[in-house]
């Protein structure tokens, strides 16, 4: 299951994308340095091998879609 | 459809129509791919525009306007609220229609239009773009191009695709959300702006009335504020704290990129409009009418390269639109910066302030020069706006 979870930069959290909650707005591809997700119509996915886990993309989300998942570090 | 068009354009939002109609009127062929089902759906913005901003383009109708505008509020943190007259009129619009609209004006113009059709490549010939690549009704399919104009709005990726740096820093981009409410009342033809950190700390909260009954209401923050709370809880706070039993028609999600525009936004093949060129005026976060404008020069010089057999001419793009209104949103950006970092203490003594000026002397400019004597070192910025 390593797609469902990214691990992030800043700390020890996964970033999780929740793709039933996404209004698929933009902004995270917006803000995305690496140009790492893929948005369509109504389906949004994080590039694997493009992701540095920078975290901006969980900072700009303005409902909450993708967020650090507080379970701990998963390898 | 045909395999070849002289102009293909990527987004059917106004930038991405006006862009369409300009290269359209004189006489090249140009294909309009949007993504969605629909033009003009789902709406993604407040709505506000001045009528100064789409006359240029459109005739004013009502079936696109849901209420005309002329009282601007300003609503502080300690809720102290002051009310002045606009200069001009303007408009909250019904998007759904008036984009609709603006797809009609370019279709007129001979535009050809698809919906449903989600670009993901571009093709080159050498350096240059020289087409798109795009999925439709589960296919994979190729368009060449004599220029591609990406006008995919806040995302922005086909501009990275050619190679153009377009990603926005997180702190500039306001990560807004929006519900459109009725069941409420409102003054039809005010709007009400909310400033402070309980409303929404480095950007602003919004209510956009449509008629007297119904509004959109919606805010803006930060990325930087976005790390700790997000709009959303903005939002459902403000509604709770004021509107508790409105009738939500509509939640939406969006990004309004609140920056100067991108370094650079034209490459061989390619040039770039409305917020994929981050064509946003970066103060007011407002959208429709520069990016209709960033549209139309676009669309000009793609079909004049295009006639005049010159890909060189298109790199001229940058400048017509620094001339235009380019270096105007670098001011805008600079005020912006300053008026961001206002606290609530500051905002409440503007509105004490401009509270005591009498109601036939109260206007933008001296709103205006109210902020000034807290901030002076914004002078000479919102001086070169006046020049």
């Amino acid at each position: 299951m390593i797609n469902d979870f990214r691990q992030a930069k800043t700390g020890k959290l996964l970033i999780d994308i929740l793709p039933d909650k996404c209004d698929f707005c933009g902004c995270c591809v917006g803000v995305c340095p690496e140009d790492a997700i893929e948005l369509k119509e109504a389906e949004i996915f994080i590039i694997d091998e493009r992701c540095t886990n920078c975290a901006k993309c969980v900072w700009s989300c303005p409902i909450e879609v993708i967020k650090f998942n507080k379970e701990g570090v998963r390898k | 459809m045909k395999n070849y068009y002289d102009v293909v354009v990527v987004g059917g939002g106004p930038a991405g129509s006006m862009a369409a109609r300009f290269a359209a009127e004189q006489g090249v062929s140009v294909l309009m791919l949007e993504k969605d089902r629909d033009i003009g759906y789902p709406v993604r913005c407040g709505e506000a525009v001045s009528r100064k901003g789409i006359e240029e383009f459109i005739t004013p109708d009502e079936k696109f306007i849901a209420s005309h505008i002329t009282k601007f509020s300003m609503n502080a943190p300690d809720g102290t609220e002051v009310v002045l007259p606009l200069p001009e009129e303007g408009f909250v619009l019904e998007r759904r229609i008036f984009d609709y609209e603006l797809a009609k004006t370019a279709a007129q113009a001979g535009t050809e239009i698809l919906t449903r059709a989600y670009v993901n490549g571009l093709l080159f010939d050498g350096d240059a773009v020289a087409g798109v690549k795009y999925e439709f009704r589960g296919e994979q399919h190729e368009v060449s191009a004599g220029v591609v104009i990406a006008a995919d709005g806040v995302e922005s990726r086909v501009g990275r695709w050619a190679g153009i740096k377009t990603h926005i820093d997180f702190r500039d981009m306001e990560s807004a959300t929006q519900y459109t409410i009725s069941g409420i009342e409102v003054d039809p033809n005010t709007i009400y702006f909310h400033f402070g950190s309980n409303a929404a700390p480095q950007g602003y909260l919004w209510v956009f009335s449509k008629g007297s009954t119904s509004a959109n209401v919606g805010l803006g923050i930060s990325g930087l504020i976005g790390k700790k709370k997000s709009a959303l809880q903005y939002l459902t706070e403000f509604m709770e704290r004021t509107y508790p039993d409105a009738a939500i028609l509509t939640s939406i999600a969006g990004g309004v990129p609140c920056s100067i525009t991108l370094e650079k936004i034209s490459a061989p093949g390619i040039i770039l409009v409305g917020d994929a060129a981050r064509q946003v005026n970066p103060l007011s976060g407002g959208g429709i009418a520069s990016g209709m404008i960033g549209g139309s020069i676009g669309g000009r010089i793609a079909a004049e390269s295009i006639r005049m057999k010159e890909p060189e001419h298109l790199l001229t793009y940058d400048k017509a639109w620094a001339d235009r209104l380019g270096k105007r949103h670098e001011t805008f950006d600079r005020i912006k910066n300053g008026i961001y970092n206002f606290s609530d203490e500051k905002f409440n003594s503007i509105a004490h302030s401009f509270a005591k000026v009498p109601n036939d002397k109260r206007t933008l400019g001296s709103l205006f020069r109210t902020a000034l004597l807290h901030n002076p070192g914004l002078l000479i910025d919102v001086a070169k706006v006046f020049l």
